[in-house]
């Protein structure tokens, strides 16, 4: 490694790369593997028939379907959450903004309990809703439920610090110019959030397919009617059906490395119009001027937004070091 | 505590200028509406389900909660879940700050593809992640006839519940602090290096001190998602009663015999430590924005 062609001043390129891989390929590669080759095994009218039965494909409408709608109706609470946040005061603010972590931190399996003791036919909310007839706990309904629950913070934690630094020069431009508030919004506002409300979609949905502990509980699990896909891989694995988990995890496997594409191409336009569009994030916050003079932070925007979306936590924490450190 | 007010005052500060603008605020009715909207959706959805597990755990009283908690299988699924917990951070710790290491000081092809491999277990269903260990080393699997003939058992014993906690964590750290380091470039440590410090050095006294709150956060997000983790653990765990039950699991098993209160009661164990993460979180971001 001190042989390198350009002078590499720092030891452990070696050791650090190679313990990398090693670990990852150990942990996740090969084992993830495992279901193509696996899968690849069995004979293809097999494969075709484990991942096409009725009830895989009733299953697959209610996971997509539900996931869909789940992340539509995040992005449009979740943005409002967002803005609430950034730019209104009101009282207990700091503990809804803590809060809203709480699907990240609570394990699924409490959720699951909790959100089905609300919505039975007993609990707090489902008694109000039994009489009108709407019945969300053991049915397709209680699904969405808990796909809203653990999706709602990836849209508010990517839409929150894209807004918190959204420069407010280019609203009072649109203001004097005699638009409208709502005009404003829709045409000088919007278009900076879209990437990071797609992008919030886009990681609320991808976490609403593949989840398993909170809706188990609350889906009853009604063959044709509601069982979610992961369910179904359970319940060969049961059967010790492994041939027919495994095409079905393939499946699942495919769309999940689809679903990280987009992810990464969304993330990555969202942090060029972050960080190029004319509507530079700088906010009150004076930029750091690292950005300028440090030789590979071209990718820095990117690699924050993404980091910080994946995990779904803000960009607090990474930027404000920086600030410090620029002080 | 002045660092405190201050950057409360200026947060705050921040939604009371755009407030008083005329160009960054909306009329008190669509404030209003957008503000009751906001806070149903979150009463609705988040401070409810939390609120009912502590209700619920507690609707048999104080008896039956430290009963639950107390009785020999709660236990040793505490203790399963402490010792989980206990591997698969320390693991994902070494591997997160080897991976930022090597991406953020150095340049090398297929970077890029590396940092999208380390994000894969987030977008990976846990319950696929569970299957992939069974494929691996179950009786059907891979190595199973090699691990049973040197009675070895992974699947449906402590450590398939390890690898597969392992799995689902393995991206926290590592994500943490790649953005965190790749802003603050590698100028400090390369002054030392030139300066004479050896390699260990560099990273005990330079970059360890520049990246410990990140890491403190990360190794929180991933130690809540490891003693939370249920479907990965689910389906490697064989839900063996006192030995291969984690908190999750146990609560699984509770819930399903009707056993509510207790049930609960375990749950407001997972809830309590979920409310502490946030906590500990919140306190990380105040001193990371105070350094």
């Amino acid at each position: 490694m001190k042989s390198a062609s350009l002078p590499r001043v720092l030891p452990g390129f070696t050791l650090s790369l190679g313990y990398t891989i090693s670990y990852l390929s150990l942990i996740v590669l090969i084992p993830l593997a495992a279901v193509f080759i696996k899968t690849s095994a069995m004979p293809l009218d097999a494969f075709w028939q484990a991942v096409t039965a009725p009830r895989v494909l009733a299953s697959y409408r209610l996971s997509f379907g539900m996931a869909l709608l789940a992340a539509a109706i995040n992005s449009v609470f979740g943005l409002l959450l967002a803005w609430s946040l950034v730019r209104y005061r009101f009282p207990g603010k700091k503990l809804v903004d803590a809060l809203v972590d709480l699907p990240f931190a609570l394990p699924t399996a409490v959720a699951g309990i909790a959100l089905t003791a609300l919505y039975a036919g007993n609990g707090w909310i489902g008694r109000y809703l039994d009489p009108l007839g709407i019945k969300v706990a053991f049915g397709p309904l209680g699904v969405l439920v808990a796909l809203v629950f653990i999706g709602l913070p990836f849209v508010v934690r990517t839409v929150q610090p894209v807004l918190e630094d959204l420069d407010t020069e280019l609203e009072e431009a649109a203001t004097c110019l005699g638009a409208h508030r709502w005009q404003t919004f829709r045409h000088v506002i919007l278009p900076v959030l879209q990437p990071a409300l797609m992008t919030g979609f886009a990681l609320a949905f991808a976490r609403a397919v593949g989840e398993y502990g909170s809706v188990i509980f609350i889906a009853g699990n009604i063959p044709m009617v509601s069982e979610i896909t992961p369910l179904m891989i359970i319940s060969k694995l049961e059967q010790y059906d492994y041939s027919g988990a495994t095409a079905i995890a393939s499946v699942m496997l495919v769309v999940s490395f689809l679903l990280l594409l987009a992810i990464n191409g969304l993330q990555a336009w969202s942090a060029r119009k972050r960080g190029q569009g004319p509507a530079v994030a700088s906010g009150p916050r004076a930029r750091p001027p690292e950005h300028s003079d440090r030789d590979s932070t071209s990718s820095t925007a990117r690699e924050r937004a993404q980091g910080n979306a994946a995990i779904g936590t803000r960009s607090r924490l990474a930027a404000e070091p920086r600030q410090g450190r620029s002080e | 505590m002045a660092a405190t007010v201050s950057t409360l005052y200026s947060h705050h500060d921040r939604a009371a200028l755009l407030e008083s603008r005329q160009a960054t605020r909306e009329n008190p009715w669509v404030k209003g509406s957008i503000l009751v909207a906001a806070l149903s959706f979150f009463g609705v959805f988040l401070l409810l389900p939390l609120l009912v597990v502590f209700v619920e755990a507690l609707a048999k009283g104080w008896g039956t909660y430290i009963d639950a908690l107390t009785e020999p299988d709660a236990r040793s699924a505490i203790w399963l879940t402490l010792g989980a917990a206990a591997i698969s951070v320390p693991l994902n710790l070494v591997f997160g700050v080897a991976a930022a290491w090597a991406i953020t000081r150095f340049e090398f092809r297929g970077k890029q593809l590396l940092i999208t491999l380390i994000d894969l277990p987030f977008s990976v269903s846990p319950v696929v992640a569970g299957l992939v260990y069974v494929l691996v080393f179950s009786n059907h699997g891979w190595f199973g006839p090699w691990l049973s003939a040197h009675d070895i058992k992974i699947i449906f014993a402590i450590p398939g519940i390890v690898l597969a906690t392992v799995f689902v964590t393995v991206p926290f750290i590592a994500r943490e602090l790649i953005p965190l380091m790749q802003a603050q470039g590698r100028e400090e440590e390369e002054a030392a290096v030139v300066l004479g410090a050896r390699g260990w050095q560099v990273f005990w006294h330079v970059t360890l001190p520049n990246i410990r709150w990140a890491l403190l956060y990360g190794v929180i997000l991933s130690n809540a998602r490891a003693m939370g983790e249920f479907g990965a653990v689910s389906v490697v765990s064989g839900h063996i009663r006192g030995e291969t039950n984690t908190l999750p699991l146990h609560v699984e098993i509770l819930y399903n015999e009707y056993n509510f209160a207790a049930a609960f009661a375990v749950a407001s164990l997972l809830a309590l430590l979920a409310l502490l993460t946030l906590v500990v979180k919140s306190w990380v971001e105040w001193r990371a924005r105070r350094d």
